[in-house]
C-alpha cells in the first residue's frame, strides 16, 4: 500500500492556495516592489485633488520652471505644474491600461477557446478573422480605429481593446488545442459534462499561465499605447493629462525644459515594470504545480 | 446465456479521414476499426488485446461516445447509443464510465480530489451539501484511499494514488460497465497487482461489468474472462481465457503468446521461439485477403485474396483464420 510521508493534519486546498501567494511573495523581492509602487501610483490618482499642489490645467505665469518648492517637478510651457498633471495623468493611464486589457482578455480569450475546443468551421471563421486582424500591427489597427470613430475616453478604450483581441486568442487557442488532447477532458466528458462547463471549469483554468503573462506586457503596451495616440494627437482630449499628451506637450521644449520628458516616461516606465514583476508573481504563485 | 447482454457491438466500423492540402481534402482514410461485433454480459470482464495501432483503444473511444462510429452499432441495455444527442445521452453518461491509460494527464491538475471527485456528484446530484464530502469519503475508502486525500492536488499523490482516485471518479457516477482503457499500463509492475486485485474486488462487490483493453496478455488472463484479440481493426480470434491461453488457434494468437517470456530464465533460453516478422501494415492501405497474411507463418495462397470470416471452433471459441480446423464446420 503506497502511503504518503506527510502525516500533518489535512489543511483545506482553498487555504493552502492563499498561504501560497503570501508565502511566494514574501520571497519575491521584485513583486513587492512591483506593488509597492503601483500601489503608490493608484494611491496618487485616487487622491491626486488632495495631492496635487495646482490644477492641472490652471496656467500660469512660471513657465517651464525648473523643479523648486512650489512646483515639485517643475512647469510645462504653459506655466501648468508637472506633478498636477502627471497625478492626474495617472488616472486615465491606468484606467486605460486595466480597462483594455480586460477587454480584450475576456473577449480574446472566449474566442480563442471556442475555437480551440469545438475545431472544424467555427475554428476556421473565427481564425480567419484572427489572421486578419494578425496582419496589421496592433498600433496601426488602434489609430485606425480613432481616426474613424473620433477620439474620446471610450474611443481610445475600444481602440485599443480591440487591436490587443487577436494577441490573447491566439494564445488561448494554441493552449486548448494542447489541453483538449487530455485525457481529463475526454473523462469530463465520459462524465457528461456540458461543453460550457469543459470549456470554462476545465479548459480554461489551464490555459491561465500564458495567458497572466500576455496580459501583464498588453498592459504596459496599452498604456504605451494610449500614449502614443496622444502623443499623435489622437489621444482622449487635448484638456484632459495624461502621460502621453504629457510627453507630447514637452517635446518640442525636451532641450530646454528635462524634466518634460523624464518624468511622464519615469511614470510610464516604473507602472510598466511594476506590472511586469507582478504578472510573474502571480503566474507562478498561481500554477500549483510548481514547488514553493 | 438467456439474459440479453449489456453490450453489443455489431459491425463497428471507425474510419478517420486523411485531410490534405490548403483545402482540407480528404485523400484517403485510416480503417482504424473495421467491422467488429461482440457481446458483453452483464458481470463479466471482456478483454481486448493487441499490439498498438490496432483499433483497440478506438473501439474503446466509440463505446464511450468520444467519437463517433462511421457505421454499425453499439447498443447498451438494448438501446442503440450511436443515435443519442444531447440529453439523451445524460442516462447512458451515468452507466457508462472509464478508467484511462496516463494518470498522470486523467486528473485536471488545477482540481484537488475534492473537486475531482465532487464535480461530477454536484452535476449529477448524486448528493448534496455534507452528503458530498461523505460520499467522497465513501468512494475513496472503496478505492483504499484514506480521507485526506481529498485536499491533495494530483501532482502530490503517486501514480498508483492518482489511478485509485480515476476509480473513485468513476465509481461515483454509479456505473454498471466501466471501460478500462490501458488502465494499469502506465503503472510499475507492483502497483499494477495492486491496481488489478482492487478491479477485480470492486467488480465482485459492485457488480460491475468491465471492458477491458490492454497489450499485456498476462493482466488481462488474470482480470477477464473472455478475450478478443484485434489485429489491423478486425477481431482475429476471440474465446474465454481459459481456453484461448491454453488452446490459442489463430496463428497471430499464437504469434503473440509465444512472445511473452518465460519467468524461468533456463526455460526461456532454451525455449525456441519464432517472433513475428516485419511491422504492423498501415491501417490506411491494409492487406487484401486477411489482413495477418503478410506476417503470418503459415499464410497460404488463398490468404491474399479471401478475407477469412470469424466462426465459431467450440460454443466458446471462434477464430477467423482458413487454417483452422473447423469441427463445427457448419455453425
Amino acid at each position: 500500500m503506497e502511503q504518503s510521508t506527510t502525516l500533518e493534519k489535512p489543511v483545506s486546498a482553498h487555504r493552502r492556495r492563499e498561504n501560497r501567494l503570501l508565502a511566494t511573495l514574501a520571497k519575491d523581492k521584485k513583486a513587492q516592489f512591483g506593488l509597492i509602487v503601483l500601489g503608490l501610483f493608484i494611491f496618487g490618482a485616487i487622491f491626486a485633488p488632495w495631492l496635487a499642489p495646482n490644477d492641472p490645467n490652471e496656467m500660469t505665469l512660471d513657465m517651464m520652471v525648473n523643479i523648486s518648492g512650489t512646483h515639485p517637478l517643475g512647469t510645462d510651457d504653459l506655466g501648468r505644474d508637472l506633478l498636477s498633471r502627471i497625478l492626474y495623468g495617472t488616472r486615465i493611464s491606468l484606467l486605460i491600461g486595466f480597462s483594455t486589457v480586460i477587454i480584450a482578455l475576456v473577449v480574446g480569450v472566449s474566442l480563442g477557446i471556442t475555437a480551440g475546443y469545438f475545431g472544424g468551421r467555427l475554428d476556421f471563421i473565427i481564425m480567419r478573422y484572427i489572421d486578419l486582424q494578425w496582419a496589421f500591427p496592433n498600433f496601426i489597427i488602434a489609430v485606425y480605429l480613432v481616426a474613424v470613430f473620433g477620439t474620446g475616453l471610450f474611443n481610445i478604450i475600444a481602440a485599443i481593446s480591440l487591436a490587443f483581441i487577436d494577441d490573447f486568442a491566439r494564445v488561448a487557442r494554441s493552449m486548448t488545442l494542447s489541453i483538449r488532447e487530455e485525457q481529463y477532458i475526454d473523462a469530463a466528458r465520459t462524465l457528461g459534462f456540458s461543453d460550457f462547463r469543459i470549456l470554462f471549469g476545465h479548459i480554461l483554468p489551464n490555459t491561465m499561465p500564458p495567458i497572466i503573462v500576455q496580459a501583464t506586457v498588453s498592459v504596459s503596451y496599452a498604456i504605451l499605447g494610449e500614449a502614443s495616440l496622444s502623443f499623435l494627437g489622437l489621444g482622449v482630449s487635448a484638456d484632459t493629462p495624461t502621460w502621453g499628451l504629457i510627453l507630447a506637450d514637452g517635446r518640442g521644449f525636451i532641450s530646454q525644459a528635462w524634466w518634460l520628458g523624464v518624468f511622464p516616461g519615469l511614470a510610464i516606465m516604473l507602472v510598466v515594470l511594476s506590472i511586469n514583476f507582478i504578472g510573474d508573481w502571480l503566474r507562478d504563485a498561481l500554477d500549483v504545480r510548481q514547488a514553493m | 446465456m438467456s439474459e440479453s447482454p449489456l453490450l453489443s457491438v455489431n459491425n463497428l466500423h471507425v474510419r478517420f479521414p486523411i485531410k490534405a492540402g490548403l483545402l482540407q481534402r480528404t485523400v484517403g482514410e485510416v480503417k482504424a476499426v473495421n467491422g467488429i461485433s461482440f457481446e458483453v454480459n452483464r458481470g463479466e470482464a471482456f478483454g481486448i488485446v493487441g499490439e498498438s495501432g490496432c483499433g483497440k483503444t478506438t473501439v474503446a473511444r466509440a463505446i464511450l461516445r468520444l467519437l463517433e462510429a462511421t457505421t454499425g452499432n453499439i447498443a447498451f441495455e438494448g438501446n442503440n447509443i450511436s443515435s443519442l444527442t444531447g440529453k439523451q445521452l445524460a442516462p447512458f453518461r451515468r452507466k457508462v464510465q472509464a478508467i484511462f491509460q496516463d494518470p498522470f494527464s486523467s486528473l485536471n491538475p488545477r482540481k484537488t480530489t475534492l473537486d475531482i471527485i465532487g464535480e461530477p456528484l454536484r452535476v449529477h446530484a448524486l448528493a448534496e451539501g455534507d452528503g458530498v464530502r461523505q460520499r467522497i469519503t465513501d468512494l475513496l475508502e472503496m478505492c483504499e484511499l484514506p480521507a485526506r486525500f481529498m485536499e491533495l492536488y494530483p501532482h502530490e499523490m503517486s501514480g498508483g494514488q492518482r489511478q485509485r482516485v480515476g476509480i473513485a471518479r468513476a465509481l461515483a457516477m454509479e456505473p454498471e460497465l466501466i471501460v478500462c482503457d490501458e488502465a494499469v499500463s502506465a503503472l510499475d509492475v507492483s502497483i499494477q497487482a495492486q491496481i488489478i486485485n482492487l478491479l477485480e474486488k470492486l467488480r465482485q462487490e459492485l457488480g460491475l461489468t468491465y471492458v477491458f483493453i490492454g497489450h499485456d496478455l498476462s493482466v488481462v488472463r488474470h482480470l477477464c474472462n473472455r478475450v478478443a484479440v484485434m489485429y489491423l481493426g478486425r477481431i482475429m480470434e476471440t474465446a474465454d481465457s481459459e481456453t484461448l491461453f491454453s488452446q490459442p488457434q489463430h496463428p497471430y494468437t499464437r504469434a503473440l503468446l509465444d512472445a511473452v517470456p518465460d519467468p524461468d530464465p533456463l526455460t526461456e533460453a532454451e525455449r525456441e521461439i519464432e517472433p513475428l516478422h516485419g511491422e504492423v501494415p498501415n491501417p490506411s492501405n491494409p492487406p487484401s485477403g486477411c489482413v495477418f497474411h503478410t506476417r503470418c507463418p503459415v499464410a497460404e495462397e488463398r490468404c491474399q485474396h479471401d478475407a477469412p470470416p470469424l466462426v465459431s471452433l467450440t460454443p466458446s471459441q471462434s477464430a477467423a483464420c482458413w487454417l483452422v480446423k473447423q469441427p463445427f464446420s457448419n455453425s
